[in-house]
């Protein structure tokens, strides 16, 4: 079948900081230098910023070099940190680390807490105004490729296929976009990306990529228990010390409280819920006391790349490249990522304007990894490189080897640590403790359900399920036979439930597709990597506001 | 033949909607605003009617907030071939809206308006209604089959127990319900023709309309919670809980 195609200097996929960065970074450049450049940025969500889920702590150094007269254009960057405290936990207490004592990594003096979702709403405005084309609610789908091998586009999802893959009454074929250059910035485990980075061997010479699983609730809480610019981040309970994770709550603007909990999906009991260690984690009583008598108001999850500097495949390609969290810059030791985001995506888009000034096309961006190895954003993730490493060796002794390299050696310690993968660390579930994970009591703790409900996710049901198994007979025959379907625990969604029959016989494994949050942990942690996530119909999953 | 179609922004059907703590209304800062879905239906109507060789033109109204635009525009990028945006900060209600409509079917004279029968946010279901009374019109409403003949159109209703097919005299107004046709997705290449379709703007003072409320608004609340199930032993027990507790037999 013939697709509609268009034309375009650069295509950019996916409109968080990353992409909506690169997409302003291109027009500025063109206005500056007098070049017409046509520049258009597609993202899957259905408004700008709707699947944007994030913390968020952000540093601003991005931002100032971007548009350096935010303040004045209405940013919502408006809640500077006042106080940091980082506190280990026990079951009952916790424990404050003296400032002193905190590596400048986990110090956010002249950082915001922001609601990323509303700063990447903005970001696209700004993009607008200039002139770039963005158009949410079209999902790239799949790569085009040329007759050279590089990389000529993409091309949108169709809309109205039915569950069997036939064309419904609403049929629209999806359309090609053609660029001289495309810039990949799903976020984390881009369904792109990944295919980006198995055609052209982007992660050869490299560490695999280590992922965490981050779930997110933003309350309401009564004027007496907020703290605006408050950054709380925790360590320790309710997670062991052998597994990676903690949780913050940052107090945001009008009475607003951004409570989240990140878990390693590195973890090995398949036991283990982040979901429920998160909702656990809201009881300690460090944690609930800026809860209480308030009211949840959204939740939602997403993956994050926490590799760091040794797992970052290889950015370019010909055609193209890999920006922001696309290509793992996410800072895991600062727990931010949104202004490397920005840096990246700009950095990027110096390049590919470059070249398309130059008349290139569809070659090696050479210059945006050239462009980053000099830039501050390098060694910032070159200082804090060993900390994902570091943790693998337990909380205690992680914290103290990188409080170590970052105190005494100031990040630039002569050796730098390995990661592995994530998928194959799940040992069997005979071989682990079951977690006896309390009952929601419906104020301050919830189930999946009634969370996901709070996400405002919807898929049309009559289309083919987006997530894809490789072989169907894996999720009996090994997952729930061996781990005890770890699938029905790590999704923060309740996408994935094992069913029997009325004696209580014959799994099977029943997909909810439609209650899916795009956040891919089911595509990182499936023990077996049989789990494929592709992207649904454009315009459908989450809508965050202000997430 | 030309077709008017209004189309109000309301918050997206997918959102869960939030009380404000002041009890005022809802909260939607920041909420994500669409097309209210029943005039998705009567855009897709009208813009059929159009691709039958039925109708020549279709015109897209909004009445409220600038933002308004983006929902002209989404009605344009399905096929309405312009947009008047009525642009007013208050608080219309529908008389207000229908006043207003009123004004722009003087100036330009449609054979039909089609509007959605209601919308999602206030659930009203009496701008259709109100306009076909200011203009003297015959109105169908709620309408799940529209054709257009030589001065008549016939519009099979959903009614209660059935349907019904009535027979009205054009100019009329015609209010859609959810059966009448399934909205197409608009496309990547009609949302950007859709960008550059003439779009003109008017105040509610060049149409001589006084859009003041004329309802106020004394509280917004959540409904009750739903408190949880019990579970009965027997029939008779759920028979005397259903007369004695429930008073519902």
């Amino acid at each position: 079948m013939q697709r509609e195609s268009m034309e375009f200097d650069v295509l950019i996929v996916g409109g968080g900081p990353a992409g909506l960065a690169a997409a302003i970074r291109l027009k500025q450049l063109a206005a500056e230098k007098g070049a017409d450049i046509s520049v258009c940025l597609i993202e899957k969500a259905a408004e700008i910023g709707a699947h944007i889920l994030s913390g968020a702590v952000m540093d601003p150094r991005a931002l100032n070099e971007l548009i350096p007269d935010w303040k004045e254009l209405g940013a919502p960057v408006t809640t500077a940190v006042t106080e940091d405290r980082v506190i280990f936990l026990n079951e009952t207490g916790g424990r404050k680390v003296p400032t002193g004592l905190l590596p400048d990594c986990f110090l956010n003096h002249g950082n915001y807490i922001v609601r990323l979702g509303n700063v990447a709403k903005w970001l696209g405005e700004q993009a607008e105004a200039l002139g770039v084309e963005v158009y949410p609610g079209f999902a790239g789908a799949e790569i085009l490729y040329d007759e050279s091998g590089a990389v000529k586009g993409v091309a949108t999802g169709d809309m109205g296929v039915t569950r069997e893959g036939e064309q419904g009454p609403a049929y629209q074929p999806g359309m090609e976009l053609h660029a001289k250059y495309t810039l990949f910035a799903e976020g984390c485990r881009g369904h792109l990306g990944k295919q980006l980075e198995a055609k052209f061997n982007l992660r050869n010479g490299v560490d695999p990529q280590t992922y965490g699983i981050g779930l997110k609730e933003l309350w309401e809480v009564p004027a007496e228990r907020h703290e605006p610019g408050v950054v709380v981040h925790t360590t320790g309970w309710p997670l062991p010390s052998d597994t990676y994770g903690g949780g913050f709550v940052y107090h945001l603007e009008d009475k607003l409280v951004a409570i989240g909990y990140v878990v390693g999906l590195n973890y090995t009991n398949p036991h283990l819920s982040p979901f429920e260690e998160f909702q656990r984690y809201k009881t300690h009583p460090e944690i609930r006391k800026y809860l209480e008598g308030g009211k949840r108001l959204a939740y939602g999850a997403r993956a994050i790349a926490a590799g760091g500097l040794q797992s970052q495949p290889k950015l370019v390609f010909p055609g193209g490249a890999l920006i922001g969290d696309d290509a793992g810059f996410l800072n895991a030791a600062r727990i931010k990522g949104s202004h490397a985001a920005i840096k990246s995506g700009a950095l990027a888009a110096e390049a590919a304007f470059e070249a398309v000034t130059a008349e290139r096309s569809r070659d090696e961006l050479g210059a945006f990894p050239e462009a980053f190895k000099s830039s501050w954003l390098y060694d910032e993730l070159h200082k804090t490189r060993n900390f994902k490493p570091y943790m693998k060796k337990g909380l205690w002794m992680g914290s103290l080897l990188f409080g170590f390299d970052q105190k005494v050696f100031g990040g630039k310690a002569p050796w730098t640590l390995h990661n592995s993968s994530d998928h194959d660390k799940l040992k069997p579930a005979t071989e682990c403790a079951k977690i006896d994970y309390p009952k929601p009591d419906g104020v301050l703790t919830f189930d999946r359900l009634s969370s996901v409900f709070l996400s405002n996710t919807n898929h049309e049901e009559d289309q083919p399920c987006h997530l894809q198994l490789k072989d169907a007979s894996v999720p009996i025959a090994v997952n729930l036979a061996k781990y005890d379907a770890p699938e029905q625990r790590y999704c923060p969604a309740g996408v994935y439930e094992i069913v029997r029959d009325e004696s209580g016989q014959n799994p099977r494994l029943q997909i909810n597709a439609q209650n899916c949050v795009h956040c891919k942990t089911c595509d990182i942690k499936d023990p077996t990597q049989n789990i494929n996530w592709v992207v649904p119909q454009g315009g459908e999953g989450p809508i965050y506001q202000g997430m | 033949m030309k077709i008017l179609v209004p189309v109000k922004r309301v918050v997206d059907y997918n959102v869960k909607v939030r009380v404000k703590a002041d009890g005022t209304g809802v909260d939607i800062a920041n909420v994500k605003m669409s097309m209210n879905p029943f005039d998705e239906i009567a855009v897709e109507e009208a813009v059929r009617l159009k691709e039958a060789g039925v109708a020549t033109e279709v015109v897209a109204v909004s009445c409220g907030v600038a933002a308004c635009q983006e929902t002209i525009r989404a009605a344009m990028a399905i096929g309405a071939d312009r947009g008047i945006l009525v642009e007013s900060d208050a608080d219309l209600q529908p008389l207000a809206v229908a006043k207003l409509l009123k004004a722009l079917c003087d100036k330009e004279q449609p054979t039909v308006v089609i509007c959605g029968k209601q919308a999602i946010d206030d659930d009203s279901n009496q701008t259709g209604q109100m306009l076909a009374a200011l203009m003297g019109w015959p109105q169908a409403t709620f309408a799940s089959k529209v054709q257009l003949g030589e001065g008549v159109a016939t519009v099979m209703r959903e009614i209660d127990g059935g349907l019904e097919t009535v027979e009205i005299k054009l100019p009329a107004v015609v209010t859609t319900d959810l059966r009448l046709n399934e909205p197409r997705y608009a496309t990547l290449p009609n949302i950007m023709k859709a960008k550059k379709k003439p779009l003109d703007t008017v105040k509610p003072a060049d149409l001589g309309v006084d859009v003041a409320p004329r309802l106020a608004t004394l509280k917004v609340a959540e409904p009750p919670k739903r408190s949880a199930g019990v579970r009965v032993a027997d029939v008779a027990q759920l028979v005397d809980k259903l007369k004695n507790e429930a008073k519902v037999i």
